[in-house]
């Protein structure tokens, strides 16, 4: 179990987060670039000291800015799988990955033997002679995940192990990696800027922005209620922010937003009158129309299409981005989109239930 | 001309000034040695070689060359190490204190040398206490050589250093290797084809140094006479022999760097 | 492509400015060509000024080394017109090879004599031979090395010193210099405890750090320094001038004032 309070000044971001990462499951630390997300890695490695803070992994601490300990990085029983894997060239496979046991003073043969254990658990056994400058991109990733491993690290950590593959490898290696990750028995924490990653590996998520945990949960808390624009536009959602205008004795309530729209939503008893709300909608939940619909939908707006956004990688989904009041992002297939004949400036009529907008307190 | 013909003609004529350039360049090289080289039957080389005042010099100029060049390398590793990874106050001053001896005068080495260490020099009087003393002796030699052939090993070994992705010594670190460990293992071999050109500069340097030598250790057949000293001194009588020392030193030279340049390299990054 | 013309042109003109930028007014003659040993250096100076102020239409280029180095430039074809060595073996070896123009005179005389620096260890010729004791010699190569050798061979015959002392003092010595102003810089820098270099070396400068100590005239080796001009020489006149400046009453007494001893009688 991996305990940290980390502060620390870096340039021009100031980094302070409190993180727990359970054994046997993986955290992920999903942001932008610059956001502090491999900073945090880094202080939890060792290879950076926090200015203050504490971190404890499994009851061993690591740092304690209060107490005065710094354990080195060397010292740590963690694992680092680094973006560009960092491999040494000088060294052949198998003796890359028992470069951390001969270096914790386990006799070469033992080392050897271990080595080539973890390799063969990779798969890469036939590879163990070749030099890292012979591998191809996949196999690099597993090498620097089996010289990690070899290791038995309580903590294991990845900074973007798939962003230095190219698109079809990084297909291949994700579904490897997600099942690899599974199967471990330590702590992991995975620093990705791409949240589609975040929501595969990831069960419990923590979004980094400028040096802060905006928002800590699980997948679908996530998804759910998202605390920050900048989480639901991490998660591509439509976010809201409104007061309630009206109630209804059934749960329905009218929440109006800022620019003068009305969205009906379902609203639970704690919520209060002119009270401010987050409303998010799944773009999924979003039906276009050419008329104005019949339905029980509650929620119908009229405008026109701003934007058509094909989704890679096959753009056979399309994000619709409609200039209605509010303003809306709707996911239609590409077949309905020809089917209504949609362009920009079409005018279309968008409709959702109002069960399917979730309404919580900001 | 179309404008595709007056390209070509640009580029051949390029291509000649190129020529042209390496060939001057390689004459300047080629036409002294090979003047040496021509002038000595090689009947009279063998004879001197067996001149046991020859022998003196050529093995007093090798055992002090290759020993300013390891004590070079010692004394100077970590300084380079220290110049390639940390940052530092004063360090601008301490890269140009390096380079220094490149820029002095050799005779001026000397005498700077002979000022610290002579007699009455800054440390001089302090190591007459200890019995100790310097100037005239071997070990002037190999002082006189380290202080001119010094900074070429520490600015070749700290690129060499330089040249390491710092990312191998995070990794390193993240491996339980010590920074001791990761020095030894990854570092240091990284680097060995930059730290072994260094000290191959560094000893042809060391071997060729004339002028703080004969300043700071003299000129004794046996003790402080090198061969490049041997050379100037026969010069004076008697040129055959001189021609046929330098030539001697020439063939020796470059039999030891051209075996250093087949040292098997390191493995590319 | 108009910056980098540009700049081409300017390159250009700063340096045909700086061609023709009045240099000081050029000499009408050929600079004579003076070939001396390095112990004459601040005489021929003063010399080759007195020269230059009599004829100022020419140069006097002194090129001042060992007369060995001299000998060899002058016989691989060094441009010279008059030699002035410290050593008759040198001119004779150019005399020898057809290289000088008539006979070669003595103009002056050059003696031994040992310096030691102030307050040093050495206070008399005895403690030459005394162990631990440091003593700098020019290399034989060098005319003054050859004659120091002899001085020593020669105090080696004499009573007074005895026979090993020669040998004795040859074990003292820690360097053979290539120069002799090379022995006496070592003496002036305390590193030697006594060298042997010229009366003419002791100048006044040199004074201020170290001292002499005379070597008996019957002891002594009076280097006698010839003089000549070369056939070589461009222009026989003026290098005869400056030859005849040399044993002049005037040149004879700056060549005193420097130490030297006078030429013979002709």
């Amino acid at each position: 179990m991996l305990i940290a309070e980390l502060r620390r000044r870096l340039g021009s971001l100031a980094l302070d987060v409190r993180l727990e990462a359970p054994p046997g499951e993986t955290l992920v630390l999903v942001g932008e670039n610059g956001a502090g997300k491999s900073t945090i890695l880094n202080l939890l490695a060792g290879l950076l000291d926090p200015d203050e803070g504490r971190i404890e992994l499994d009851g061993a601490v690591y740092y304690d800015a209060a107490a005065g300990v710094c354990v080195p990085a060397y010292e740590r029983a963690i694992g680092y799988v680094f973006q560009d894997y960092a491999l040494f060239p000088h060294l052949s496979v198998a003796e890359n990955v028992a470069f951390g046991l001969r270096a914790a003073g386990t006799a070469r043969a033992a080392a050897r033997d271990r080595a080539g254990a973890a390799l063969a658990r990779v798969g890469l056994t036939a590879l163990a002679g070749r030099t890292p400058g012979e591998l191809s991109g996949g196999q690099r990733q597993r090498v620097a995940l089996a010289r990690a491993l070899v290791l038995e690290p309580r903590l294991l950590l990845l900074d973007e192990p798939l962003s230095a593959l190219d698109p079809q490898t990084r297909r291949e290696v994700r579904a490897e990696l997600r099942h690899a990750l599974r199967g471990l028995a330590c702590a992991t924490v995975l620093v990705t800027h791409d949240p589609f990653e975040a929501l595969v590996f990831g069960r419990e998520i923590a979004v980094v922005e400028q040096g802060r945990l905006a928002q800590v949960g699980s997948r679908d808390d996530l998804l759910r209620q998202p605390r920050s624009r900048y989480v639901a536009e991490l998660l591509g959602l439509n976010l809201f922010t409104g007061r309630v205008a009206a109630r209804a004795p059934d749960g329905l309530a009218e929440i109006a937003t800022a620019d003068g729209g009305r969205l009906h939503v379902v609203l639970d008893e704690r919520g209060a009158d002119g009270q401010e709300v987050l409303v998010a909608v799944d773009p999924r939940e979003i039906t276009l129309h050419p008329a104005p619909p019949s339905g029980t939908a509650q929620n119908v707006f009229a405008g026109t299409v701003a934007q058509l956004v094909p989704e890679p990688p096959f753009g056979e989904r399309v994000r619709a981005v409609l200039d209605t009041t509010p303003p809306l992002v709707a996911e239609v297939t590409a077949h309905a989109v020809q089917q209504l004949g949609l362009r920009e400036g079409t005018p279309v009529h968008a409709s959702f239930k109002a069960v399917a907008a979730r309404a919580y307190a900001a | 001309m179309t404008v595709r013909a007056r390209r070509r003609r640009g580029e051949r004529l390029l291509g000649l000034a190129w020529l042209t350039a390496t060939a001057l360049f390689l004459a300047l090289l080629i036409l002294p040695v090979a003047g040496l080289l021509l002038r000595v039957p090689p009947a009279d080389l063998l004879r001197r070689m067996a001149d046991p005042l020859v022998l003196q010099a050529l093995w007093l100029s090798l055992t002090t060359s290759l020993a300013a060049t390891a004590a070079v390398a010692v004394l100077g590793l970590p300084l380079a190490y220290a110049l390639a990874t940390r940052q530092f106050a004063g360090k601008r001053a301490l890269e140009a204190l390096v380079d220094l001896p490149m820029v002095l005068p050799p005779t001026v080495a000397g005498v700077g040398l002979l000022l610290a260490f002579g007699r009455q020099g800054l440390v001089g009087p302090a190591l007459a206490v200890a019995g100790i003393s310097i100037p005239f002796t071997s070990v002037a030699v190999v002082l006189a050589q380290m202080f001119v052939a010094g900074p070429f090993f520490v600015n070749a070994a700290r690129a060499g250093f330089e040249a390491v992705d710092p990312a191998l010594v995070r990794a390193a670190a993240t491996l339980r290797a010590t920074p001791g460990y990761a020095f030894r293992r990854v570092q240091l071999p990284l680097s060995r084809p930059a730290l072994l050109a260094g000290a191959a500069m560094t000893w042809a340097r060391a071997l060729g140094e004339f002028g703080a030598t004969i300043t700071f250790a003299g000129n004794l057949p046996g003790r402080t006479q090198t061969m490049p000293l041997a050379v100037y001194i026969a010069l004076q009588t008697d040129l055959e022999a001189a021609v046929a020392l330098s030539v001697i030193l020439l063939v020796v030279s470059f039999g030891l760097l051209v075996a250093l340049r087949a040292v098997p390299r390191g493995a590319r990054p | 492509m108009r910056t980098r013309y540009a700049c081409l042109r300017e390159a250009c003109l700063v340096l045909t400015a700086l061609a023709v930028i009045p240099a000081p007014a050029p000499r009408a003659a050929e600079p004579l060509h003076v070939f001396a040993a390095a112990s004459l250096t601040e005489a021929f100076q003063r010399i080759a000024a007195a020269y230059e102020a009599r004829h100022p239409e020419r140069e006097v280029v002194l090129n001042l080394a060992g007369s060995q180095q001299l000998a060899a430039q002058i016989e691989h074809g060094a441009p010279a017109d008059v030699f002035a060595s410290a050593d008759q073996r040198w001119m004779d070896d150019l005399v020898a090879k057809g290289l000088v123009a008539g006979t070669p005179r003595i103009f002056v005389r050059n003696q031994l004599v040992v310096v030691v620096p102030r307050g040093g260890r050495v206070a008399r010729l005895d403690d030459l031979a005394r162990p631990r004791v440091k003593v700098v010699l020019a290399a034989d190569a060098v005319p003054v090395g050859r004659y120091s050798r002899q001085v020593l061979e020669k105090m080696g015959g004499d009573p007074a010193f005895g026979h090993a002392f020669g040998e004795r003092v040859l074990a003292n010595v820690v360097s053979e210099e290539e120069s002799v102003k090379a022995v006496r810089a070592k003496v002036q820098l305390g590193e030697a405890d006594a060298g042997i270099v010229y009366g003419s070396d002791v100048t006044a400068a040199a004074r201020t750090s170290v001292r002499t100590i005379a070597i008996p005239a019957l002891l002594n080796v009076v280097a006698r320094y010839p003089l000549a001009r070369l056939r070589a020489a461009r222009d026989a006149a003026a290098a005869d001038a400056f030859v005849d400046l040399v044993v002049s009453p005037e040149g004879q007494a700056i060549l005193a004032e420097h130490g030297f001893l006078p030429g013979p009688p002709p």
